[in-house]
């Protein structure tokens, strides 16, 4: 069967995703943990007496902790799974990918196992976290001279 | 390449799988099923291993036989290296093949095995293939505990292993004949619709076995694809009706059949090598043997995919080996 009329017909028979119940779901979940996280700044802010900057630090913290705790404990995957972008987004989905595969590869060593594959999934966010970080600096850098 | 045997039959088989297959609809013909997914291993590559050496055991048990009556063990699996098979295999006196086809494994085993039997070479071949569900979305996919959404068209890796007895001594099942399939380009890059990949090559295989057979559609009370999913077997209906002028009408997919659709979520189905072998072992020749079923074809389909060649932006190739089974 010739390439165009195959794809045709596999288009036919496969179903459509939700795109707008996912982004609905992703939108609310989201907005919670964006809740979550000035609650934790707000918390951190008033009991420790620290500034905003300081208790944005420690609200990342807390977040990660909880999102590798609840991974390792074996039910995030379904709140990802559920959630989607809602949770993979935010420094939760960082986490969540990094630990999982440090979890994957624990038996196959420290240093082989988790050491290297620990970033598999989330390396390429740090990568094009940095590459695009320098970039707008030096845009910004550019502009701001002009 | 078609194949015509008078000579082969199957003994016996024994199913082993973990717990997702032990909640689905055919956990009552399965010999042993595990509550968990290491199998009192360490991890789940030694499980996988662990339940091909548990089927061959069980297999041996329910024949009165030990592995030293065996002459050839052909083995088969999803693992890279086919380290699954490898790895029982030395727990084997027999001669060894290790086979890949991905998940059209078993017919592809049958067949060799079949082979050997009909020319003479070898009277008790034991076959066995497996996968495991944490295992190949290890290699294949991402991490387990990773949540990620996956579409709808994914299919779930079945967990288990399943041997089969072939020997030249009479039996009520007989391998009549089997279809070397050959490799097709689905054309399609998108790993999460293996149903597609596979549809292609299944039905390029059921026609090449009927021409070569003589026979018609109509000669098999069930015609019984690998693992091509709830769409993929919608997709192979229209396929065959189009490109060869085939209707299928008993016609069923064992990826659909092995869990329940409603309750377990496993998206379009089940897929893996043990798949197929698992329901046709434990559920179709319990029918056959019943007088429900007498000719079933069993086509076992294969998604003959790399990571690093998806990755290369290569289309996936695929491929069907067809098996015909006899009640007798």
């Amino acid at each position: 069967m010739e390439k165009t009329k195959y794809k045709n017909l596999v288009n036919k028979h496969t179903p459509k995703e939700d795109v707008f119940y996912n982004a609905i779901i992703a939108f609310i979940t989201g907005g919670i943990m964006g809740i979550i996280g000035q609650g934790l700044i707000d918390f951190y802010a008033y009991y420790l007496t620290i500034s905003t900057k300081e208790a944005t630090v420690c609200m990342l913290v807390t977040l990660i902790f909880i999102s590798c705790l609840f991974t390792s404990l074996g039910f995030f995957d379904k709140w990802v799974n559920f959630a989607k972008c809602g949770l993979i987004i935010p420094i939760t989905g960082f986490a969540h990918a990094t630990m999982s595969a440090a979890l994957e590869y624990r038996k196959e060593g420290m240093v082989l196992g988790v050491g290297a594959n620990m970033l598999k999934l989330s390396g390429a966010v740090i990568i094009f976290g940095v590459v695009s970080a320098w970039t707008f600096s030096v845009i910004r850098m550019l502009v701001g001279a002009i | 390449m078609t194949f015509k045997y008078n000579n082969v039959y199957v003994t016996d088989t024994a199913t082993v799988t973990g717990p997702y297959e032990a909640k689905g609809p055919l956990s009552k013909y399965f010999d042993h099923s595990y509550e968990d997914l290491y199998f009192g291993q360490k991890t789940w590559e030694q499980a996988e291993s662990k339940s091909i050496s548990d089927a061959v055991d069980i297999l041996l048990d329910k024949v009165g036989m030990t592995r030293f009556d065996i002459d050839t063990f052909i083995s088969g699996d999803l693992l890279n290296q086919i380290t699954a098979s490898s790895y029982a295999g030395a727990n084997m006196p027999a001669s060894y093949i290790g086979v890949y086809a991905a998940c059209a494994t078993s017919t592809l085993g049958l067949t060799i095995g079949a082979n050997m039997i009909e020319s003479s070479e070898a009277s008790k071949i034991i076959c066995t293939t497996s996968s495991h569900n944490n295992a190949a979305e290890k290699q294949y996919r991402y991490p387990v505990e990773y949540g990620g959404p996956k579409p709808k068209t994914t299919t779930f890796t079945s967990t288990g292993s399943a041997a089969i007895l072939l020997s030249n001594q009479k039996s009520d099942i007989k391998v009549t004949s089997a279809t070397l399939g050959t490799v097709i380009d689905s054309t399609i890059t998108d790993i999460y619709n293996m149903g597609a990949v596979m549809t292609p090559a299944a039905a390029d295989t059921i026609y090449k076995h009927l021409k070569e057979t003589g026979r018609t559609i109509d000669y098999y009370d069930l015609i019984l694809t690998g693992d091509l999913g709830i769409y993929g077997k919608k997709m192979l209906r229209e396929y065959l009706q189009l490109e060869y002028g085939l209707v299928l009408k008993n016609y069923n997919d064992t990826g659909v059949m092995l869990y329940d659709l409603e309750k377990q979520p496993v998206y379009a189905g089940a897929s893996g090598p043990a798949t197929a072998p698992l329901v046709t072992y434990g559920y179709i020749l319990d029918q056959m043997k019943k007088g429900k079923l007498n000719k079933v074809l069993l086509v076992a389909t294969g998604a003959l995919m790399s990571p690093t060649m998806t990755n290369q932006k290569l289309s996936i190739p695929a491929i069907a080996h067809a098996v015909s089974l006899e009640a007798i």
